[in-house]
């Protein structure tokens, strides 16, 4: 219910949020390691208070991004400006930054209160206001009986929880996650993904998200930024990569695309906008193309059967359909026969 | 005939395999019994030749020596102890043994950090085979040699004085003296220290050095907070190493101390071999023996054991 209301302030806030100042900014910025380039003039505006994603395969830069941000490699070439101001030369511990390991990198010789009050000591935060801060920060990831415990104590879950507490009480201007929930198990994970949702809502700091999982990104993120081989290829609200991929990659990558090649141009379809019909099914809708083909593949999912059906021109093209109702003898359709595949026109998106 | 004496052969091999293969599935069932099979060997040579030695030589702590005869009188007596405790010179003794080897394993560790952290931290891995190779080839060669090249060096026109004379200093006469006691057991037992800390410092994960950074700490708040404490098992390790050794050493006293350089070593060896008072020896030696144990068991609880 709340959550509920969350979400609705949300939306509702959206619009506006395009008017947010810009936090971070990267200005063709450019860094190799010896012969190796890992990011290749990166340009990217992070509005405050966005949850934003850098989303691609490992070794696109998107790792290598977010350690520049948090100062701990120096780029080659380019700017890097935090909140309007140069950072580019300025240490990790110069940056009003903080960032969240994906080995949750606490330091086992403290307690959990002690890792989360390390940062307000090197700031020299007065002792009487650190001791409410911690607990402000524990409560926020529901530890709040685990100051004491040793990190060895906790399971990775409640570790991931201390080294998040441990970035947000410094109240930085943005928070850095470089894929905090890559160790977790998926049911973990899931539930992470909607408490550092509450929690930014909570803060409200900047969070810039570093994953590989493109339904993470999808389901989380403000915006995404989509990188290959140490470029960004498309930077775009959850809706806009997913429906109008920039190029067969992002078309590949955020979730599967069928590419279609016609009349010399190449076009990008989801699965679930294909239908699949009876060889002797006819449909008068209108825009609706239709062509036959032979199914070559059957994968049961669970809650939908995914089918790959080759065309006459070679082309494969893959569908989705719905087990809306409870059966255990299989799909109807089986290897081999004969089908027709159908898709209105304008759900086709044209790659460039 | 031959074919019953094959018939025979065969029988009593398969029974011979299927009898291994029944103890092997035994063993296999029972993991203690075959660890204790495998650990026999070594744990009766321990407790025979380690233990037992130790047992003879706190139990020999007790008796005494007839100074008429020389025979050992195996009457229980505290009398070995009370003549250690009674005597200034041998209470002195003990304290310069415990002095110095403090001062070494002090010393050694303010040598050994920086070096260890160059080499676990900021080193290539071509420098680091580089480093490690320089650390452990003075292990290689002969204590002897390398004792008695210090002696050359402290000589009155020996190297050091040549040096100091070179960039216009007096020579110094630190030769048999506490003082070249000191450097030499600094020296020798310097990569007893050197690898323990090497260790601990190359098993603290990077990122918590970027974690450290990233929460607003500068090099020195880093060093004291997150690397100093985390190398301290490697720290207590190595310095069980140097104290112990330094500790229980005679020879480097004979070959560089002076007349006031005795250490509880040579007590030892004077009474083992010239006296002949091996019970007096015995309790003298047990004297080491107990700061060991204090010592041991106060850095048993700092997890240093994990780390030898």
């Amino acid at each position: 219910m709340n959550s509920y209301a969350t979400d609705q302030a949300q939306d509702a806030s959206s619009p506006s949020a395009v008017a947010e100042p810009v936090i971070v900014r990267l200005a063709a910025v450019r860094k190799s390691y010896k012969d190796v380039v890992a990011v290749e003039r990166v340009d990217l505006e992070v509005r405050r208070g966005e949850f934003f994603t850098l989303l691609g395969p490992s070794g696109s830069g998107k790792t290598t991004s977010l350690r520049l941000i948090a100062g701990f490699e120096k780029p080659d070439s380019g700017l890097i400006e935090l909140n309007g101001a140069d950072v580019t030369g300025l240490p990790p511990y110069d940056r009003d930054i903080n960032t969240v390991f994906q080995d949750y990198a606490l330091f086992p010789h403290m307690t959990v209160a002690e890792n989360i009050a390390y940062g307000l000591q090197a700031k020299r935060v007065p002792r009487d206001e650190i001791k409410p801060r911690v607990a402000e920060a524990l409560r926020m990831v529901r530890l709040e009986n685990f100051g004491e415990r040793s990190p060895a104590q906790l399971s990775g879950g409640q570790r991931q929880r201390v080294g998040l507490a441990r970035a947000i009480v410094n109240r930085p201007k943005v928070l850095l996650l470089d894929e905090p929930l890559g160790a977790l198990d998926l049911k973990l994970r899931q539930e992470m993904q909607s408490e550092l949702k509450r929690i930014q809502a909570e803060v409200g700091i900047t969070f810039l998200y570093v994953t590989h999982d493109q339904e993470e990104a999808l389901t989380m993120s403000d915006r995404i930024a989509i990188f290959n081989l140490g470029r960004i290829v498309q930077i775009g609200t959850p809706a806009q990569v997913y429906e109008e991929p920039a190029d067969e990659f992002v078309a590949g990558f955020v979730g599967t695309s069928n590419i279609l090649r016609r009349d010399g141009r190449r076009f990008a379809l989801r699965p679930e906008k294909v239908r699949m019909m009876r060889a002797d099914e006819t449909s008068t809708e209108a825009g609706l193309h239709v062509e036959g083909g032979t199914i070559t593949e059957v994968i049961y999912v669970g809650q939908f059967t995914r089918y790959v059906v080759r065309l006459a021109d070679g082309t494969d093209i893959t569908t989705v359909r719905q087990n809306s109702d409870r059966s255990t003898s299989g799909p109807r359709e089986i290897v081999g026969s004969k089908v027709l595949v159908a898709w209105r026109s304008d759900n086709l998106f044209e790659l460039r | 005939m031959i074919s019953r004496f094959q018939t025979a052969y065969g029988t009593a091999a398969d029974a011979l395999s299927r009898g291994v293969r029944r103890v092997s599935a035994a063993l296999w069932r029972r993991p203690a019994v075959s660890a204790g099979l495998l650990l026999l060997p070594p744990l009766g040579w321990f407790v025979l030749i380690y233990l037992a030695a130790l047992a003879a030589l706190f139990i020999s702590a007790f008796w005494t020596v007839d100074s008429m005869t020389g025979d050992i009188v195996r009457d229980w007596t505290l009398q070995n102890f009370r003549t250690i405790f009674e005597s200034p010179t041998n209470i002195a003794i003990a304290l310069r043994t415990l002095g110095i080897a403090t001062a070494v394993t002090i010393t050694d560790i303010v040598l050994a950090f920086p070096f260890a952290y160059f080499m676990a931290r900021l080193a290539s891995p071509r420098q680091r085979i580089i480093l490690s190779t320089l650390v452990l080839v003075p292990l290689w060669s002969s204590y002897l040699a390398r004792v008695y090249a210090w002696r050359l060096i402290f000589a009155g026109d020996g190297l050091l004085n040549w040096c100091l004379r070179l960039v216009g200093f007096d020579g110094v006469e630190i030769g048999y003296t506490n003082w070249a006691m000191w450097i030499v057991f600094s020296y020798i037992w310097l990569p007893f220290m050197i690898m323990p800390v090497y260790a601990a410092l190359e098993r603290i994960p990077f990122s918590l050095f970027e974690a450290s950074q990233d929460l607003g700490a500068r090099a020195w708040r880093t060093l004291f907070r997150v690397v100093i404490p985390m190398s301290m098992p490697g720290v207590v390790a190595g310095s069980i190493f140097t104290f112990s050794l330094t500790l229980g050493d005679y020879i480097t006293p004979v070959l560089v101390g002076g007349p006031g350089s005795t250490f509880i070593g040579n007590v030892v060896y004077n009474n083992v071999g010239i006296t002949n008072n091996v019970p007096f020896a015995a309790a003298y030696a047990t004297i080491p023996l107990v700061i060991m144990a204090l010592y041991l068991s106060a850095a048993r609880r700092t997890g240093a054991f994990e780390h030898l």
